[in-house]
């Protein structure tokens, strides 16, 4: 269970620790318990950390580091030795949010321009793609590259598909797909990945207390709305703002 | 107190040292590109290093002082002028108020930096006023300057007022940043090896030690695209998304490298072959496109020692800026 772990350096003001290159439920949880570890007692001069599928990268600013360093050798060393010490006091297992989060989702085609070619290829009804897609639990290994975009995995081997090969302006609160994950975008951006639903809900708020709707640990579930209800939905929200 | 933008440039923005702890939710820091041309901005003028200073790409906006300041212009030369004579860079200017500043011609650089005493009036998002024009948040509604912005300064002190005569535009303050040192050797960048170093083969390795990278035009402050040699891979693939940083140098699917700029993504999942040192981020940051870079490996002893050095002489400059400031000021508001 305890996956050996690898630290390097991200040049001279950060550094990565590594839990291989595989994708596991175990390693995520581990990563959790780090970063747990690290924001509750950080080390002088840390700013920031990026935990992501089988890493956690840590930036600090060399200075304030030095500045607590006791030892002889290079700031880094010193960083390496605190990483340690917090893989050291992390638990291995983080315990998980219990809570589904439910995602509504609209699969028409106008929503989801991908859906009816992965169908073909697949050889799968819509219905029954629909069905596969909703029926997971999916966990959140990942929010990350663009602000809030959500990484889901990992998904049912009979609607994995590739990305595609030329990145397209993508709308915001799109459903994609890339191999073994399905992901969320949060607003309008250029993305590979096959388009096959939305969801009305936004998942980034920059002004909210907790500007992202979805964190890194959590379980999410989708469910299948009409091109009506998607419509209702957006209505409501547009209203709501109004207010 | 304010200025008003009388006609926006490519780019204007307002950035500080970045937006630093929400990594988790995939909000990456931000900031400025040039950390030591916008320190000695705001140092010049007396400020504080972590006030915003509006970063300027060419061509460059027109800003019109509806009250005096005291402004500094730092970093890339664009020719800046007010009422058409030209002003210095890396000093101090009290300006006249109803003067407009331009930025007529690109002479060299990338990259200016304008700071105001007192600093810029705008409210921070998540504890920095850097703009996030992703998620279209921070410095100014989260979005670059328009035509018609007014953006309020504030001001602490104000400065001895017959030091301006009337008929006069602006006065330099004789006194200048000296930090040419740090733009010297303007196309040699010092890296760290990266995690994927290894996924060069042998002779990819040594191109990319010895070859020259040209910028390509359409980079920006999210990364450099660079264009030499085609870099073979030993084995192709992507590998998981992991983290990257200001100055990571990922490898592209067609063996072309992109150094990752302030802008950049949190994560990504192309090969990482290095990383640019810390103290070479602000020459790389003045280099434009169709201008050349050549890499070379450093140890991190040197990489540290670079940086502690840059910051050390940061450090003595804002305390010899505060104090010849200081005679210059009046009684407080």
């Amino acid at each position: 269970m305890d996956k050996a772990h690898k630290i390097f350096p991200l040049g001279d003001a950060a550094a990565c620790i590594q839990w291989g290159q595989t994708i596991e439920e175990s390693t995520s949880r581990k990563i959790i318990s780090v970063y747990r570890q690290l924001r509750e007692s950080p080390f002088p001069g840390l700013k920031d950390l990026v935990p992501a599928y089988c890493s956690l990268s840590i930036y600090y600013d060399p200075l304030q580091v030095r500045k607590a360093q006791s030892k002889e050798g290079t700031i880094y060393d010193f960083v390496c030795c605190k990483l340690e010490d917090a893989i050291a006091l992390s638990s291995d297992e983080s315990e998980d949010s219990k809570q589904v989060f439910r995602v509504p989702v609209c699969y028409e085609p106008e929503y989801g321009p991908d859906l009816e070619s992965i169908c073909n290829m697949k050889r799968l009804e819509r219905e029954e793609f629909i069905r596969i897609h909703t029926d997971s639990v999916y966990r959140v290994y990942m929010v990350g590259f663009l602000p809030g975009f959500t990484y889901l995995g990992t998904l049912d081997d009979r609607i994995r598909v590739q990305r595609k090969d030329q990145p397209v302006l993508v709308e915001a609160g799109s459903i994609g797909l890339a191999g073994y994950q399905t992901g969320i975008y949060p607003f309008s951006s250029p993305g590979g990945w096959q388009i096959i639903g939305r969801t009305p809900l936004r998942f980034f708020e920059p002004y909210a207390e907790v500007p992202v709707r979805l964190q890194m640990g959590d379980q999410v579930k989708f469910y299948p709305i009409t091109g009506l209800e998607m419509r209702e939905w957006k209505l409501q929200a547009e209203t709501e703002s109004a207010n | 107190m304010s200025i008003t933008i009388i006609r926006a440039g490519l780019f204007d923005s307002m950035q500080d040292q970045g937006r630093w702890g929400y990594g988790i939710w995939g909000i990456n820091p931000g900031g400025v590109m040039d950390l030591c041309a916008a320190a000695a901005a705001n140092m010049l003028v007396g400020n504080d290093r972590a006030q915003p200073v509006l970063e300027i790409h060419f061509p460059g906006p027109q800003i019109l002082f509806n009250h005096p300041a005291i402004i500094s212009i730092t970093g890339a030369d664009f020719s800046p002028t007010i009422n058409e004579q030209p002003v210095p860079l890396w000093k101090p200017l009290l300006v006249q108020k109803n003067t407009l500043l331009q930025f007529p011609k690109l002479v060299s650089g990338a990259i200016a930096y304008f700071s105001v005493h007192g600093g810029f009036d705008i409210k921070p998002w998540l504890n920095s006023y850097s703009t996030n024009t992703r998620a279209m948040a921070g410095g100014l509604d989260g979005r670059c300057l328009r035509k018609g912005d007014e953006i309020s300064f504030r001001v602490q002190n104000k400065f001895n007022c017959h030091l301006l005569q009337p008929d006069q535009f602006f006065k330099p303050l004789p006194w200048r940043t000296n930090l040419g040192q740090v733009y010297e050797f303007p196309h040699e960048m010092y890296i760290i090896k990266g995690n994927e170093w290894d996924c060069l083969t042998g002779t990819s390795q040594y191109d990319f030690l010895q070859d020259n990278f040209l910028i390509h035009p359409s980079s920006d402050r999210m990364g450099y695209m660079l264009k030499g040699q085609i870099l073979q891979q030993t084995h192709a693939g992507e590998m998981v998304s992991s983290g990257v940083g200001f100055g990571t140098i990922q490898l592209l699917p067609g063996g072309q490298p992109i150094v990752l700029m302030a802008d950049h993504q949190t994560a990504g999942g192309y090969p990482r072959l290095g990383h640019v040192i810390s103290a070479h981020l602000p020459k790389l940051s003045q280099l434009r496109p169709s201008e050349c870079i050549q890499f070379q490996l450093t140890d991190m002893d040197t990489a540290e020692s670079l940086y502690a050095g840059l910051e050390r002489d940061l450090h003595i400059m804002e305390s010899a800026c505060r104090e010849q400031l200081n005679p210059y000021l009046s009684c407080p508001l």
